[in-house]
């Protein structure tokens, strides 16, 4: 029995010292020389400012102002409404705002609940307003709630989804092309160019990177003025 | 559903089948202590070791009978409960080493008793979100190392149990033939030469497709649209790789693999499942090489794969077919060009259904519980599917090392049925089955059950119980739904098979601010819960190493005629049947009350 603890007693500090401290610090080493970009998180930058990671979905909305001009909050998070300019990403269930990369979380939202119901109601509503436009013809004027993608509607899983559904981008094309004075055809080909395939062309789904093709679009529109 | 969805599911086992095979081989290998590709690299380590662990005699650890064995488990085991708490509890003095840089306070006193238990127990179940609480240096020096231990110790008592039934009889001191190892040598082996290559190759390649790993501060992003973003960082890469080999699935960040800096494409998801179910599924070859009829691995290997292929379907299915609440909402969930449809409630886009479905179906079956996708939201047959793996006790592939000895009772109790049925002794690899063998596999059998049963039922019928139900919030009728008794049933089942999966609206742990200020643990929740863990995973441990070494003093008598064979068809078909017949009869009435009504209605709570 002595015998025993000594060794457990040794045992534990010395695994703790080696799979602890030595393995990740190793692993470390080897990520930050051969793949510093991806172990970093794969920042991107705009004008010299970081303006998020590839990897991380992010809320693509302006703060409401309140009348008095200040910043409209609830529970310390700041109100938002989406931007016509920019691809919306999907729903996010996380505190504080959406798509907060502090503090990733599930919606937890059942199957058979009235809440999930009543959520799946309110983003549809969203969903056409923003996407058929102020008077319901302006955008795509074939939208129907039969026709949205799930992903538009239902919450992601992390909250911080960085894709879309090809067929989500394409609706919002209309809205993005028509707002930004853009031919839909430039904006599709855009929504192209960043669409990822599946995993060895059969694991996942095909997906769109909203934040890259955003930041195309901001600077086909820089080249363009 | 779509062919691709299908074509993964039908890809993955054949790939996982086709690296397996080798791989149990290369186990065998190693537990047999012969010499392996790897013995010019870590020979030297080894003996290293077993110095600095004084097991050293001649060179080479001396045996251990099964008590010995079980000694030194448990006497170890609980100097990594007592470090890991000690960790956990002391996150700020560890400050200094610059592994805290969002100054984050530990976590209560109750909720780390949980998650202590948890780690240890190879549960990784988490009452706490990984990006709020945890410091680098707690993730790293505490977690980390309990995710490469606790997979040891599953993988070393599924190797003794190995050892005891085929242990030859004893010789003239009557002392070798009760050996079923030593524990020290076994441990080392495995984080050696079976654990520490798969992690170092794995994390480089999860580091290529986008896993990261750093020390930095959270990062501060300001948006184009003029917004603050703060991104959680960390060593991510070194810990998701043992998370998922060592079936182990606590998450560095809350929402584990469906963040993207988890799990960041369909190609790292197939990954990562590969690798949680490498061990457990090359560990049946290893049994079937060990034993000297590799026959035996194969008729448990396609027991397994088979119910796996089954759950995996259904689960597929479930969720491609959509909820009933997206339906209400009038939300159409079939495929369309350029959206895959199905419940897409708490699922990423990467992923879709099909991997969803399949990642998930793999982290229930084993004992990892990572996820990809929120279980909670699936759809009553879908979230069936995994309480239904759970129910099956882990003996689908299972937990490194747990899943075989758990699947060796099975086939234990499958064998002594048989033999009551052609009213022979049984016998099981030329070794008499007696009555100590089957009182003891059938404790092991039922144990965990009943664990999860237990405390189920106080958690249930007990106001303090109430408290973790998320559902008492969401829904109008406070709670009492299918669904708020689905997330408790979940909670205490996985916690008992030592999954830790969750409906994750159960919580034990309200934390109002990132960083533990403020916050309090749900004491209830987390005792239960703990203790829960640990008895259903150390009772079965001795249980099975009882069997081992009962087994391993007996002779073997020759296989004659009248033998049941245990490498056939038949006997498979009768594998199943038990295992089917145990799980149901334990958790129909449980499963029926929660996930089922729910599948079967289109009503909403």
């Amino acid at each position: 029995m002595k015998r025993d603890i000594i060794t457990a007693a040794i045992g534990i500090l010395v695994f703790t010292l080696l799979l602890g401290i030595v393995y990740p610090l190793f692993i470390t080493g080897v990520g930050q020389v051969t793949f510093p970009g991806n172990a970093n998180g794969q920042k991107i930058y705009a004008d010299g400012k970081l303006v998020g990671s590839k990897l991380i979905g992010q809320n693509f909305g302006t703060p409401v102002l309140e009348k008095n001009g200040k910043v409209k909050e609830v529970k310390g998070a700041v109100v938002t409404e989406a931007d016509p300019r920019y691809f919306q990403t999907r729903p996010s269930a996380t505190e504080g705002g959406a798509d907060n990369a502090a503090a990733s979380t599930f919606s937890n939202k059942g199957p058979n609940s009235v809440k999930t119901k009543e959520a799946d109601e309110e983003n549809i509503k969203a969903y056409l307003e923003l996407n058929m436009g102020p008077n319901k013809k302006e955008y795509d004027p074939g939208l129907t709630a039969a026709n949205i993608p799930v992903d538009a509607v239902n919450t992601s899983a992390s909250g911080v989804d960085p894709e879309i559904s090809e067929a989500n981008a394409h609706i919002q094309a209309y809205r993005v092309a028509a707002v930004r004075g853009l031919s839909r055809a430039t904006v599709d080909r855009l929504v192209s160019k960043y669409t990822s395939g599946r995993g060895l062309g059969f694991s996942g789904e095909p997906g769109v990177n909203v934040l890259e093709l955003n930041l195309a679009l901001d600077r086909l529109e820089g080249k363009a003025s | 559903m779509t062919f691709d969805g299908w074509f993964l599911i039908v890809a993955f086992a054949v790939i996982l089948t086709v690296l397996a095979y080798p791989f149990g081989q290369y186990m065998a290998k190693v537990y047999r202590n012969e010499r392996v590709f790897l013995t010019p690299i870590f020979a030297g380590p080894e003996r290293f070791l077993y110095r600095l662990l004084r097991v050293d005699r001649d060179g080479v650890p001396s045996a251990q009978d099964w008590k010995q064995y079980a000694k030194s488990l448990i006497v170890f085991s609980l100097a990594g409960w007592l470090l890991l708490y000690l960790i956990l509890r002391t996150q700020t003095l560890w400050d200094f080493t610059g592994l805290n840089p969002t100054g984050y306070h530990s976590a209560p006193w109750n909720v780390t008793f949980n998650t202590t238990s948890s780690f240890m127990t190879n549960t990784n179940w988490q009452f706490y979100s990984g990006e709020t609480t945890m410091s680098y240096f707690s993730q790293m020096a505490g977690l980390t190392v309990q995710n490469w231990l606790s997979a040891g110790v599953g993988i070393v008592v599924a190797i003794a149990l190995i050892r005891g039934i085929i242990g030859r009889a004893p010789d003239q001191d009557g002392r070798v033939g009760k050996s079923i190892g030593n524990f020290w040598q076994d441990l080392v082996r495995t984080i050696l030469y079976v654990l520490s290559p798969i992690c170092i190759v794995g994390a480089i390649v999860l580091l290529s497709q986008g896993v990261i790993q750093n020390f930095s501060n959270y990062l501060t992003a300001h948006t184009i649209t003029g917004l603050t973003q703060t991104i959680a960082m960390g060593p991510i890469a070194s810990q998701e790789v043992i998370k998922e080999l060592g079936t182990n699935g606590g998450g560095f960040l809350n929402t584990n693999s469906a963040h993207p800096f988890e799990n960041p494409t369909g190609f790292t998801n197939l990954f990562e499942m590969l690798i949680v179910l490498i061990i457990p599924a090359g560990l049946i070859f290893t049994y079937g090489r060990m034993s000297g009829n590799r026959r035996q691995g194969y008729a448990i290997y396609g027991v397994v794969m088979f119910m796996f292929l089954c759950a995996a379907s259904v689960a597929y299915i479930a969720e491609a077919h959509g909820s009933p609440a997206q339906h209400a909402a009038g939300l159409h969930t079939h495929v369309i060009s350029g959206s895959g449809g199905g419940n897409m409630e708490g699922k990423e886009q990467r992923f879709g259904i099909a991997s969803s479905a399949l990642f998930n179906t793999v982290t229930t079956v084993t004992s990892c519980g990572a996820v990809n996708s929120a279980i909670e939201s699936f759809t009553g047959i879908g979230g069936a599917v995994p309480m239904a793996n759970l129910s099956a006790s882990e003996v689908i592939f299972g937990g490194v090392g747990t899943g075989l000895y758990s699947i060796l009772e099975y086939v234990l109790l499958a064998v002594f049925i048989g033999g009551l049925m052609v009213g022979r002794t049984p016998e099981w690899l030329g070794k008499k089955i007696e009555a100590r063998e089957i009182k003891l596999a059938g404790l092991g059998i039922l144990i965990t059950p009943l664990t999860a049963l237990f405390c189920t039922a106080l958690a249930v019928a007990s106001k303090s119980g109430r408290a973790s139900i998320g559902e008492v919030a969401l829904s109008k009728t406070g709670g009492n739904t299918p669904q708020g008794f689905s997330e408790t049933f979940y909670a205490y089942l996985s916690q008992a098979n030592n999954n830790g999966s969750a409906f994750a609206g159960y919580t034990g742990f309200i934390q109002p601010t990132s960083g533990s200020l403020g916050s309090h643990g749900i004491t209830f929740a987390d005792l239960l819960g703990g203790f829960d863990m640990m008895f259903a995973r150390y009772a079965p441990i001795l249980f099975a190493l009882a069997i081992a070494g009962a087994l391993a003093g007996k002779r073997i008598t020759p296989a004659g005629l009248g033998t049941m064979r245990t490498d056939n068809p038949t006997f498979a078909v009768l594998l199943i049947g038990v295992i089917v017949l145990v799980g149901a009869l334990t958790f129909f009435p449980a499963l029926l009350l929660g996930p089922i009504v729910q599948g079967l209605t289109g009503h909403l709570y």
